[in-house]
């Protein structure tokens, strides 16, 4: 992972602007933090590598949705999901609701997927989920 | 002699086969078995060996063998609008160069008896007649039953017929355990569980009534999460099943199983079923370390207690955890050798939820049976299929659909890419 590497991080830190972290990289921290969340409550069903398992859970990696906008994202974790069809593929698990989990955890684990297995999406803070939970909830 | 296989099979896909009259025109797969490699990438026993039969089909599930010869393929998959594909090896090379489809609708289920080919989707079963050329009138089947349950999961449609003028569908519960909230940490399950009155067992229906649903058909087994293989053993005349056994054991309890516990448990059991069979599903499961039918920890268990579970249908051989049982066929063929006759190979699909443990399945194995019951240890039979990496995305190839020709081969069926092979002894 290229953000790891030390040059990297301070040649981020001195020539980009804060945008350009948000889209490229994130602390180690957020990502240790991710990586755990991922492991304990996501990898099971989309597996180590984010591939997910055909006809059953769908890939993470390359996908449009883990990619694309926050607000469409965030309220797959916190409502879960089931009975899919993702670019012509079924998938046939259930995903159960995440709501148990905190906003920094989602806003961590959310990163930690969109930032891993080849992604590349702005990162998410546990602010954005606190608005789309309170929407959810109205 | 390869190379000029090969060639010739080149010139007969390039010259564009024509089907057979009522048969839609040929499917041709974008690379048509060019493979070279030995066995098709699989590897067998001493004095076997598999040719490719037909290759990239796409999701290629169970498959039915006529008695001339013909291999007809179930795709879960659309290929080029067609679900069902008929596989014709004329000139007995082992490689199908008539290939041609019709059935559009995708599905699992696929079973020949006594001249009609069946088929299912996921909520229906159909049947058409066969004829000296093959399917009669592919664009009219009758409709044998209707209205199955497709709730997303567990949804395909095994079928397999007895001697009597049934036809036996598995229809899945469409769950994990039958909880408040499906695959939800710390949700209790259901007692009783309500999805199975319609699902969760195996239904049957007669072969000669059309239109047939819940209401006049018979649950003969429940207590069945899933069965996705399953075959009539006509020596004993009972059905045999192989049960997916839930999911989620050391994510949802880590304090009663390691990670190691969770990969290898629940049983993926092996059942001889009698009418009214009840497996135990969701209230139950078997534990590979306590070697015991116990109370799944939704209902209760501790990993200890028992409870109604002793009295529960027992299977007749477990297999480690999450291995994915999909093809189930008793070998009653005289062209193996006399070890292979009446027991039973298992397709193995490939587990996925034994990670971060390795996975395992990805395999086809074979029970020694007697009198209905194993008399022997199970032992890989064809392995190699994953190649690099026993992974469900990244195998190669994942074992679904076993069956048996007229000759006593056997067939295999990939439904990751879909390539057949014709499994042949000593020839």
């Amino acid at each position: 992972m290229r953000y790891h590497k030390p040059f990297f991080s301070v040649l981020l830190m001195t020539t980009c602007s804060f945008m350009v972290l948000a889209q490229q990289g994130m602390p180690k921290d957020v990502a240790a933090r991710g990586k755990t969340i991922y492991g304990a409550v996501c990898m099971a069903c989309h597996q180590s590598d984010g591939g997910g398992v055909p006809r059953l859970n769908p890939p993470l990696s390359g996908s449009k949705t883990v990619n694309g906008p926050k607000d469409k994202l965030i309220p797959i974790v916190l409502n879960g999901m089931s009975g899919v069809e993702i670019e012509g593929e079924s998938y046939g698990n259930v995903m159960a609701s995440h709501a148990d989990l905190k906003d920094q955890e989602i806003a961590d684990v959310l990163n930690y997927v969109r930032n891993n297995f080849g992604n590349k999406a702005s990162l998410v803070s546990a602010a954005d989920v606190k608005k789309v939970r309170i929407k959810l909830k109205k | 002699m390869r190379i000029l296989n090969f060639l010739t099979l080149a010139i007969l896909l390039s010259s564009g086969t024509a089907g057979l009259a009522g048969e839609k025109k040929p499917v041709r797969s974008s690379k048509p078995m060019v493979s070279m490699e030995e066995n098709g990438g699989i590897t067998l026993p001493a004095g076997f060996q598999a040719s490719i039969l037909a290759d990239e089909l796409g999701r290629a599930r169970h498959l039915a063998v006529n008695t001339n010869g013909d291999v007809y393929v179930k795709l879960d998959k659309l290929n080029e609008g067609r679900g069902i594909l008929r596989l014709r090896d004329a000139n007995g090379d082992g490689k199908a160069e008539d290939i041609s489809g019709f059935g559009n609708y995708k599905g699992t289920g696929i079973a020949i008896k006594n001249g009609y080919l069946y088929a299912s989707s996921n909520e229906q079963i159909f049947r058409y007649a066969l004829d000296k050329t093959g399917v009669a009138d592919p664009e009219n089947p009758e409709l044998i039953a209707t209205g199955l349950w497709d709730r997303g999961a567990h949804s395909s449609k095994s079928i397999t017929l007895d001697n009597a003028g049934n036809i036996y569908v598995n229809i899945g519960a469409p769950s994990n355990v039958c909880q408040v909230k499906d695959f939800t940490k710390g949700s209790p399950g259901i007692n009783p569980c309500p999805l199975l009155d319609s699902s969760g067992g195996i239904w049957q229906f007669r072969v000669d009534v059309k239109g047939q649903s819940y209401n006049n058909g018979k649950r003969y087994a429940t207590g069945l999460r899933n069965v996705v293989g399953l075959d009539w053993n006509a020596q004993v005349n009972d059905l045999f099943v192989m049960q997916h056994g839930r999911d989620m054991f050391f994510q949802h309890y880590p304090e009663m199983y390691s990670q190691q516990d969770g990969a290898l448990n629940p049983s993926e059991e092996f059942f001889r079923i009698k009418p009214g069979s009840d497996c135990g599903w969701p209230y139950c499961y078997y534990d590979m370390n306590k070697k015991q039918k116990l109370m799944n920890p939704e209902y209760g268990g501790d990993r200890n207690k028992v409870g109604d579970c002793a009295g529960k249908t027992q299977s007749i051989l477990q297999f480690p955890g999450h291995m994915a049982p999909d093809g189930l066929l008793f070998y009653t063929g005289t062209q193996f050798p006399e070890k292979y006759r009446n027991g039973a190979f298992i397709a193995f699909h490939g587990s996925w939820n034994r990670s971060p443990e390795p996975q395992e399945g990805y395999f086809v194995v074979y029970v020694p049976i007697k009198d209905g019951l194993p008399s022997g240890d199970w032992e890989v039979f064809a392995n190699g299929f994953a190649q690099d990496l026993k992974d469900p995305r990244k195998a190669r190839f994942r074992p679904c659909g076993l069956a048996q020709g007229p000759d006593g081969s056997l067939y295999i069926s990939d439904d990751q890419k879909g390539r057949i092979w014709k499994v042949t002894y000593g020839k």
